[in-house]
């Protein structure tokens, strides 16, 4: 059985994902700081692409970037810096893709073996949150796309 | 408790825990209506329903449009639906995500 992830927008500048994972904090916390690990699990492959770099400088300060691609192509590009590194517990980071980016705090919280995940986005304002929520209907838009341009080039 | 700055959510499950303005959608649902009728048709005071569709404007759950001296108030749901459809949508990218993370976990339990 799968845990179930859950999404509540907690006011106009707060998006709040949370999610139980059944292994201790520091295994949780590592999947989500080791390169070779984030790679596995960061780009669903419902999504239909890899993560083809995944840099990360671990620490307060540091700098991380996450470049999306489809076969060696990159199409999407993730930013930012670290703010906090507290293993097992807490990570902070910023997202400086766009000038709306919000600032990410992951706390890990372990209970009897189980890792209660909560991922709280902050946004710079209401707009640049409901850009970010209106900008999923754009990826998705920008997917079908990308279908129409593959049924062209596969059309006689 | 610190009081965080209600979500729209919120804003919408309390504005609909009142009858009345339960009442008020309903008939907006069949009809615009001035706040003027509404107050009528609720036996309320002017000041009273325009409290109540201040609170159900507040949600987004109504929209009102002053044309002359009369307001007049229709539904505003599409724009509730909408976010909800978003939110939707980025829970379902993270759920995605997460069920790849299980199986990176369980991996790593066993090392």
């Amino acid at each position: 059985m799968k845990n179930p992830t859950k999404a509540e927008r907690k006011s106009e500048r707060e998006l709040v994902i949370s999610r139980t994972f059944d292994a201790p904090s520091h295994i949780v916390f590592e999947a989500w700081t080791n390169p070779k690990l984030l790679k596995l699990w960061w780009a669903p492959k419902s999504m239909g692409m890899s993560l083809v770099t995944c840099d990360i400088d671990l620490r307060a300060g540091g700098s991380y970037r996450f470049e999306f691609g489809k076969g060696s192509s990159v199409s999407m590009a993730f930013f930012g810096k670290y703010l906090e590194v507290t293993p097992p517990s807490r990570l902070v980071w910023t997202n400086e893709e766009s000038d709306g980016g919000s600032v990410t705090t992951l706390t890990f919280e372990e209970q009897a073996g189980k890792t209660q995940l909560v991922m709280h986005e902050l946004y710079p304002s209401k707009e640049a949150l409901d850009a970010t929520l209106a900008g999923m209907e754009g990826g998705m838009a920008e997917t079908l796309a990308q279908l129409d341009e593959l049924l062209l080039t596969l059309s006689p | 408790m610190v009081q965080y700055s209600q979500t729209s959510f919120d804003a919408s499950f309390a504005a609909l825990s009142d009858a009345t303005r339960r009442g008020v959608l309903e008939q907006l649902g069949r009809a615009d209506a001035s706040i003027t009728d509404l107050a009528e048709k609720f036996h309320m005071t002017l000041t009273g329903m325009k409290k109540h569709v201040g609170v159900l404007e507040q949600a987004g759950l109504v929209t009102t449009e002053k044309v002359g001296r009369v307001r007049t108030c229709k539904l505003g749901l599409r724009r509730l639906e909408e976010e909800a459809a978003w939110i939707e949508r980025y829970r379902q990218l993270w759920s995605a995500r997460f069920d790849e993370l299980d199986k990176v976990i369980e991996k790593l339990k066993w090392k």
